[in-house]
């Protein structure tokens, strides 16, 4: 079953992509995927900055702008965060606890197939008729009197990706619950694997509602069901609700995975061990807990009374404390550490007074009266950029610069990634700070224009000049990358020196089993404590060195996904009268769907063994070899 | 994991469900599946309650008009008792008796299709008063909530299905037996699904 | 290897003793279906009996949440060793239920 292959062509390299259920590439899939989203997504920012550049301007159209800021934030949040961060988790969580892969290989693959072809079908409706075009949070009233498709694309794309992330994250569960090495206890799991752990129960819990509201949304839409049309007894609110019952998790659920990310940076560069680690923990499991109980404090201005909305306040500010716990913590992290200020380590720092600065304009909206003064003006769009770009993009961005060795065994050049950091970091405030200004000022959300005596001509220059900085930032990101690539010097276990937890102590990139032998954990940091010990190997092994099991590839994930993206096409068209095919493209699109589930529960996929011989040859060779297969 | 192994009741594990890493895998996996599902269900009962006997000025269709108890009553009594035969089932799977525990899946799969083809009638029944998916916003939460029961039913019957005949030449082994028990506690969650809507949407419905 | 089950062989004592202990629990099963059956039947009669909905509407309730707990803690085993992680993630799936069903039966309309 188990050669060793040794060239291969680009025809085999693409296949082995395409079938492949190794969490390290699925984990580079997530990161290319959510890298071209997120281009995509500054692209339309630039779009919208450049309109925004001076009063009346005519650089896009209203309508067009609507379908653009949509776009903007939809891709930002479901195409890009989210599978970056997912990109991270599945190349870096597995190895942090010691397993070879991650619970369920066959789910991992379908949960980015699912993903990509989501994102594919939503940002074809540019292509066939236009954008969805009422916000990212697609509120009922507005979506229902859209015209076109364009919302059809945006509810039928997110249920399919929707359904993808919710794959992974049970999968990164399970993979927690069950697969850590012996002696890895709850309480010596790095940060990133534990906020890779609330994370993804919060994904479990927040994403049926979204399913749920989308379908509404496609079942009013394509099957003149009657959900939110009032006139027939619905209501718009629901929609409201199930959007932010999912909405306000999801804002934890991209920030604290980037959370995790900056707890393993502060301590790895400070030398020192995360200061309240079992602090640091409470914090996260609380603010996933209390993530579930805020969601309405989007909805202060609906009208749901004066005791809902004091629950849903005092709900709010209660959830700044474990967060404030998490700040400093941190910086008692760095207090009286041997720190180093490489790229990773200055996007930490940055990191701190920027997203405590978007904490604290969190915490006045969510005193109710106020936010009924700042509600829907450029203040809240100020708001959730701090948070967004200052926690979730700076903590991308630093995981990307941390974990690039890890996973591609090359380091990204350091003087670029302190030009691509100042470029951002100054880019970001310039295009942020002032928008508070303009929100105060009253510039209202969303709007595609301004008049000239308004008095907002400034400030919007400034912010879009900052937006170019951003820009140019993220150019000198992919010319690093590029660069970074072309030089290919590889790097060894721990390019950083000061590499703390396990996936330190395996080459990088590892091979495609992670580890030869199952580590056995003595504590928390586990490879510091086996360097601190003279331990040359940066292990000690839970078991003799014997034949190890993988899974097997597979196409299925991909064709299974496929067919979703068929069937999608079908209910986008249903209702339509000159497409009398539409329902047989439905059904043809759920038959590849169940039928793949079919085929795939049919037969036996056993996986196979590499022998202790094979693993013994590969070690002479390096160890990271990728074609063992 | 050797698919031609051969197991007797004496060498059989005590859980075989979770006997191998895969299994609890599967096992965990599978009961978060089920977190996630009464979420799902919460949102569409939600849902429910807000749209329930909502619709345009002129409908004259309420939930105290439309559902008739004995109906449902039936429904209900085949649906719990299917769920107490796929309790034996797994009675026997534990016991490595896989006859025993195919004829009580059998059983299962019966009493599940004939709870099917009720909703299907009672389903066909409302369309037939007037009262179809796009009436109101009450008859599109109503349809959808008992639809999505109904396409779980219909899931977990292809699902045992599927089991029962891709196994039946070769029996019990550790790859096939966690399969089995997920099935069952899928079955029996969609059981506790129906008590919720018997309760909430028939009982809760008639009394207005 | 973790695929690989050790096998153990019980001995015939073991094993007689093991199915008895099955049986005894299968009793089991049989009395809370019995009990299910039976609240069904309470549920049932009450609302064809006419009671006021004031007073129905909540024992029926009650009645569901106690044929569910019968449900999960019975044939679906979340009493049983091994299914404490799983009990707390069906709990919290209960929680995020709740609030849901709360917040849409109570700040949707006014």
């Amino acid at each position: 079953m188990s050669s060793l292959a040794q060239k291969k062509g680009f025809g085999a390299f693409i296949w082995d992509y395409l079938t492949t259920v190794d969490h390290k590439k699925i984990a580079i899939l997530y990161l290319i995927s959510g890298g071209f989203f997120f281009l995509v997504g500054g692209l339309e920012a630039m779009m919208i900055r450049i309109q925004l550049m001076k009063a009346g301007n005519d650089f896009l159209s209203a309508g067009l702008y609507n379908e653009i800021i949509t776009m903007h934030g939809t891709t930002m949040i479901f195409l890009a965060a989210m599978p970056l961060l997912l990109a991270f988790m599945n190349a870096v969580m597995p190895l942090q606890i010691g397993a070879r892969d991650v619970a369920f290989p066959f789910l991992n693959s379908l949960g980015f197939w699912l993903f990509f072809f989501g994102g594919i079908f939503l940002n074809l409706s540019w292509f066939m008729g236009g954008a969805p075009d009422a916000g990212w949070t697609n509120y009922a009233s507005l979506a229902l009197a859209s015209e076109g498709h364009g919302i059809d694309f945006y509810s039928l794309g997110l249920t399919i990706s929707g359904f993808g992330t919710l794959i992974a994250g049970i999968n990164f569960l399970v993979t927690i619950i069950n697969m850590r090495a012996p002696g890895m206890t709850y309480m010596r799991m790095p940060l990133f694997t534990w906020t890779t752990f609330v994370a993804s129960a919060l994904i479990l819990l927040a994403f049926p509602p979204l399913t749920i509201g989308l379908f509404f949304m496609v079942f009013d839409r394509l099957f003149d069901a009657n959900f939110f049309v009032v006139e027939m007894g619905g209501n718009t609110i629901i929609w409201e609700h199930l959007f932010w019952i999912f909405g306000h998790p999801e804002v934890y659920i991209l920030i604290l995975p980037a959370f995790g990310i900056f707890s393993e940076i502060f301590a790895i560069f400070s030398r020192k061990r995360l200061f309240g680690y079992t602090a640091l923990v409470f914090a996260t499991i609380l603010i996933g807990f209390y993530g579930f109980m805020v969601w309405a404090h989007h909805m202060f201005t609906v009208g749901l009374g004066p005791t809902a909305n004091a629950v849903f306040a005092l709900a709010t500010m209660i959830i700044a404390v474990p967060t404030g716990i998490k700040i400093f913590n941190w910086l008692l992290t760095i207090w009286g550490g041997s720190i180093s200020f490489t790229v990773p380590m200055i996007y930490a720092v940055a990191f701190i007074p920027s997203f405590v600065a978007g904490g604290v304009t969190g915490v006045m909206q969510a005193m109710a009266p106020l936010d009924y003064q700042l509600h829907d003006s450029y203040f809240i769009v100020a708001h959730f950029h701090y948070v967004i770009v200052g926690g979730v993009v700076l903590g991308i961005l630093a995981g990307t610069h941390l974990y690039w060795p890890k996973m591609f065994g090359t380091m990204l050049s350091e003087k670029l990634g302190m030009i691509t950091f100042w470029f951002f970091f100054i880019g970001f405030h310039l295009t942020f700070f002032i928008q508070h200004f303009l929100g105060l000022m009253g510039m209202p959300r969303r709007v595609y224009t301004f008049g000239a005596d308004q008095g907002w001509d400034l400030f919007n220059m400034i912010s879009s000049v900052g937006a170019l900085f951003m820009a140019i930032g993220v150019l000198v990101l992919l010319v690093n990358v590029v660069l970074t690539q072309v030089k290919n010097v590889r790097v060894g276990n721990d390019p950083w020196g000061d590499g703390r937890t396990l996936e330190w102590a395996i080459p990088s990139p590892p091979p495609f089993y992670n580890f030869a032998q199952t580590p056995l954990v003595r504590g928390l940091d586990t490879y510091w404590i086996e360097k601190m010990e003279g331990n040359k190997e940066g292990m000690v092994y839970a078991e003799p060195l014997g034949d190890v099991h993988m899974p097997n590839g597979s196409i299925i994930p991909l064709i299974m996904s496929f067919g979703m993206f068929v069937a999608a096409f079908g209910a986008l068209y249903f209702l339509d009268d000159t497409k009398p095919w539409a329902l047989a493209v439905l059904i043809i699109g759920l038959g590849i769907t169940f039928g793949s589930m079919l085929v795939r529960s049919l037969k036996d996929d056993l996986g196979f063994h590499i022998t202790k011989e094979e693993l013994i040859e590969d070690a002479k060779r390096g160890g990271n070899t990728d074609g063992l297969k | 994991m050797d698919l031609n192994k051969r197991y007797t009741a004496q060498s059989w594990p005590d859980h075989p469900e979770t006997a191998t890493l895969e299994g609890k895998n599967k096992f965990v996996g599978f009961w978060l599946l089920l977190a996630a599902e009464t979420v799902t269900f919460a949102s569409l009962f939600a849902t429910y309650l807000a749209l329930k006997d909502r619709g345009p000025d002129a409908s004259e269709f309420t939930a105290a008009g439309l559902f008739e108890l004995p109906l449902v009553f039936a429904m209900t009594m085949i649906l719990l008792t299917s769920s107490l035969t796929s309790v034996y089932a797994m009675h026997h799977m534990k016991n490595h008796n896989f006859k025993a525990m195919q004829a009580w899946l059998g059983i299962t799969v019966l009493l599940g299709l004939t709870f099917l083809g009720l909703e299907i009638y009672e389903f066909n029944h409302y369309v037939h008063l007037g009262f179809g998916f796009t009436t109101s916003a009450f008859s599109s939460a109503f349809f959808t909530l008992v639809g999505t029961h109904g396409a779980h039913v219909l899931f977990g019957l292809s699902w045992f299905i599927a089991l029962m005949v891709r196994n039946s030449k070769r029996g019990l082994n550790m790859y096939n037996a966690p399969k089995f028990y997920l099935a069952a506690l899928y079955w029996h969650f969609i059981d506790v699904v129906w008590v919720f809507i018997f309760t909430v949407v028939y009982l809760m419905g008639v009394i207005g | 290897m973790a695929h690989d089950t050790p096998e153990k062989i019980r001995s015939h004592a073991e094993h007689e003793y093991l199915k008895k202990k099955r049986s005894t629990e299968m009793r089991h099963q049989l009395t809370s279906f019995a009990i299910m059956i039976f609240l069904t039947l309470i549920a049932f009669t009450m609302v064809a009996a006419g009671f006021s909905a004031y007073l129905i509407v909540p024992i029926i309730l009650l009645l569901a949440a106690v044929q569910v707990v019968l449900q999960l803690y019975h044939f679906m085993h979340l009493s049983n060793k091994g299914h404490g992680t799983v009990a707390f993630f069906m709990f919290s799936g209960m929680f995020v239920a709740f609030i849901t069903v709360l917040a849409l039966v109570t700040i949707v309309w006014w």
